[in-house]
């Protein structure tokens, strides 16, 4: 069964967050997102449905959005032609390099988060679409969580934002770098969304079902984490949530 | 994807990568040969070369979308997918890209199938197949009539398609045909005879010499759309052949620890990339059952679009098991693409095998094989029964239902006894001594059970 877990780790305030299968909500004008795709566009970690898409382009002229297209970005690091060498290493410049850590790609979001001069963003929004892709370009676990680690660092602590994370996982699955990363970044979310197919198998009308656990605290407290199952159909455009065994099909 | 802006608006610049709606500029893009724009998320598609496929992948393979798939044991079956899809794409006046380590690009293009083009032939298969339905189904399922009105799949050239040829297998395609395409051919040990050295950037050789050739010609012919003189649009179907092979100088096949895991999944990554870009489509087969370590097949499938595994019956159990006799293997549909959409186009039918009968070759639903030996769950005689004319043994008899009831009870304790005891089925020497249950008809002696009746004696 395959599983997707957005993992999040937020400071102020968890409404904020962009859960997986929500549209993402038009930034407001104090929020600044940053957004981290390696994957092409169309995939279940974020929706743009078409009326959100003209907010994103004016977000990204206003400088809110800012878009690392993983895809374009390395091909131009592999079949660029010279002169592009500017003296700013490419973000995914890991792929060519034998030293596997993701120092470049961490400095290009700490200079896209960190307002700079006269924009007032505050509360900056990392978005990384598919963590899991940076482990099959090369990158070891241990540099791939110490990258998030520093983004914690930066966007959460220092400035007061948050971080969604996508990554997939197998549950029997043989990837063990996967399986370390993923329950890594478990241990230091504060609210995981676990998308998962049924267990019983193939339904028409119940696609899936998605667990949100909400980590009471971080440290070792006699709390229990907070965690509701919901089911879910995805049409064309749209997710419906429901509720365990109120799906159309029974109803 | 290289085009037209859709008509939302783009998000980024020239030279876009994602796919963007096309609904407004969807009739201008047609006009490329061979392809039709997809009605649930206005890609356009490419016909895979088997219309089975087709029906299984969603229409078809969207342009700019990478193929893999997941090579049987020996290998002839993937094959035959493979020149299937470049056969497709020479009948459609598409330009071809072949890459392989194994065999040279010339000869793989010298076996293409013929295609089905003469209309009599096509006939004659037609009737052939409509013959063969309507003997079958002319009464409805008795037993498993759930299944009846579930669709079935598109099997024989009955209806005519524009989109998708058919092809004859036991022909190859005749040389008239590729006059007019332009094609393009990546042979491993040429390659590396004839350049000294190539920038690597951390990939096994041999991949990045092919990933160069490919952005080379996507590049020089202008596939993305980077000479806006060239009017007419056309498509590059990529067909790369066993990749990851040892062949390939990959040693994950043939180690469980591998040298340099990431290779393949680097190729994979960058590969998406340029077709992304490129008005182009790409087939790859990987011999999966020969890499040891599953974790690279488990990135491998999730840096593809579209993964269909073959397993083919050759040489295994399943080629006795009387539920697959017409069938030569299974189809297992490992992943299907989300384009534009949350949804994907999964088929409702799970189930599929293959099979090359009579020249062709067709994807179907395992359960349509079952179904029309629907009788043969009876035992012998009370079919026998059955078939007679206002037989009181028909359905919805008691003595139909107080007979399965025995009959299924009998059944399950000697199998249970089988199990239990692990007694011979047969009986040893000619003693009177009856150690099992046997299936058998009472002739002499005893009262007369119903022939084919199980008799279970101490």
């Amino acid at each position: 069964m395959k599983r997707f877990r957005v993992n999040s780790r937020c400071c102020e305030t968890p409404e904020q967050t962009a859960a997986s299968w929500c549209t993402i909500s038009s930034p407001s004008t104090s929020e600044l997102a940053v957004r981290f795709a390696l994957w092409p566009c169309s995939s279940p970690s974020v929706t743009i449905t078409s009326s959100r898409r003209s907010c994103l382009t004016a977000a990204k002229e206003r400088g809110q959005l800012v878009f690392l297209e993983g895809l374009k970005s390395c091909l131009d690091l592999l079949f660029g032609e010279k002169e592009k060498q500017s003296g700013q290493p490419s973000p995914l410049q890991f792929i060519s390099e034998s030293a596997s850590n993701l120092k470049a790609l961490f400095d290009f979001v700490r200079t896209s988060v960190t307002p700079a001069g006269s924009e007032s963003w505050k509360g900056p929004v990392l978005l990384v679409d598919d963590l899991s892709v940076l482990l099959s370009l090369g990158a070891t676990p241990v540099a791939v969580l110490d990258f998030i680690h520093y983004c914690r660092v930066t966007v959460c602590s220092q400035l007061k934002g948050n971080i969604v994370v996508l990554v997939h996982s197998n549950e029997d699955s043989e990837d063990e770098e996967n399986e370390l990363v993923v329950n890594s970044l478990c241990h230091h979310s504060d609210l995981i969304l676990w998308v998962e197919g049924l267990a019983t198998g193939f339904c028409k009308d119940v696609h899936g079902q998605i667990k949100i656990i909400r980590r009471a605290s971080l440290e070792l407290t006699a709390e229990q984490d907070l965690v509701q199952i919901y089911q879910y159909k995805i049409q064309d455009k749209n997710v419906t949530f429901f509720a365990r065994g109120l799906s159309a099909a029974v109803l | 994807m290289a085009a037209a802006p859709a008509a939302g608006g783009t998000v980024r610049g020239r030279g876009a990568i994602s796919f963007q709606r096309k609904a407004a500029a969807g009739s201008r893009l047609a006009a490329v040969a061979g392809t039709r724009p997809s009605v649930r998320h206005g890609q356009l598609l490419l016909s895979s070369g088997l219309p089975s496929l087709d029906c299984v992948l969603g229409g078809g393979v969207a342009v700019g979308t990478l193929l893999l798939i997941e090579e049987d044991k020996y290998g002839l079956y993937s094959n035959l997918l493979f020149k299937y899809f470049l056969a497709e794409g020479v009948v459609c006046g598409h330009d071809l890209f072949v890459a392989s380590a194994k065999e040279h690009p010339d000869n793989i293009l010298k076996e293409l199938p013929a295609p089905l083009l003469d209309d009599t032939y096509r006939n004659e298969l037609a009737e052939e197949a409509t013959a063969v339905k309507s003997e079958d189904f002319e009464d409805s399922m008795k037993i498993a009539w759930r299944y009846q009105n579930l669709p079935k799949m598109e099997a024989s050239p009955t209806t005519s398609t524009k989109f998708g040829h058919y092809y004859d297998v036991s022909k190859t395609m005749s040389p008239e045909l590729f006059q007019s395409i332009k094609w393009h051919s990546f042979y491993l040990p040429e390659e590396l005879s004839l350049q000294p050295e190539v920038k690597t950037c951390n990939v096994n050789s041999a991949y990045a010499r092919l990933l160069q050739s490919i952005q080379r010609i996507i590049y020089q012919e202008g596939f993305d759309g980077s000479d806006p003189q060239k009017k007419q649009k056309n498509i590059l179907r990529i067909g790369i052949q066993s990749l990851g092979s040892m062949l390939w100088g990959d040693d994950i096949c043939s180690s469980d620890t591998p040298e340099d895991i990431h290779s393949l999944t680097k190729f994979l990554y960058v590969l998406r990339g340029l077709l992304r870009k490129s008005l182009s489509a790409c087939i790859i087969t990987v011999p999966s059952h020969l890499i040891q370590n599953k974790a690279i097949m488990e990135r491998v499938t999730n840096l593809s679009d579209m993964v269909v595994g073959l397993e083919s019956f050759i040489g295994s159990e399943r080629e006795t098991n009387p539920l697959y006799k017409d069938y030569h293997g299974l189809v297992h549909v490992h992943q299907i693409p989300r384009l534009n959409s949350l949804i994907c186009d999964v088929s409702d039918t799970k189930d599929l095998a293959f099979r090359l009968k009579r020249k062709l070759f067709t994807i179907e639903w395992v359960q349509d094989n079952y179904l029309r030996q629907e009788r043969n769950i009876y035992p012998a005689g009370f079919s026998y029964l059955l078939k007679q004319k206002d037989s009181a043994w028909g359905e919805g008899s008691l003595q139909h239902s107080t007979f399965l009831m025995s009959f299924l009870a009998k059944a399950t304790a000697f199998a249970s006894r089988l199990v239990r005891h692990s007694e011979p089925h047969k009986q040893t020497g000619s003693g009177r001594i009856r150690q099992t249950a046997e299936l058998r008809m009472w002739c002499y002696g005893h009262r007369q059970e119903a022939p084919g009746l199980l008799v279970i004696s101490t």
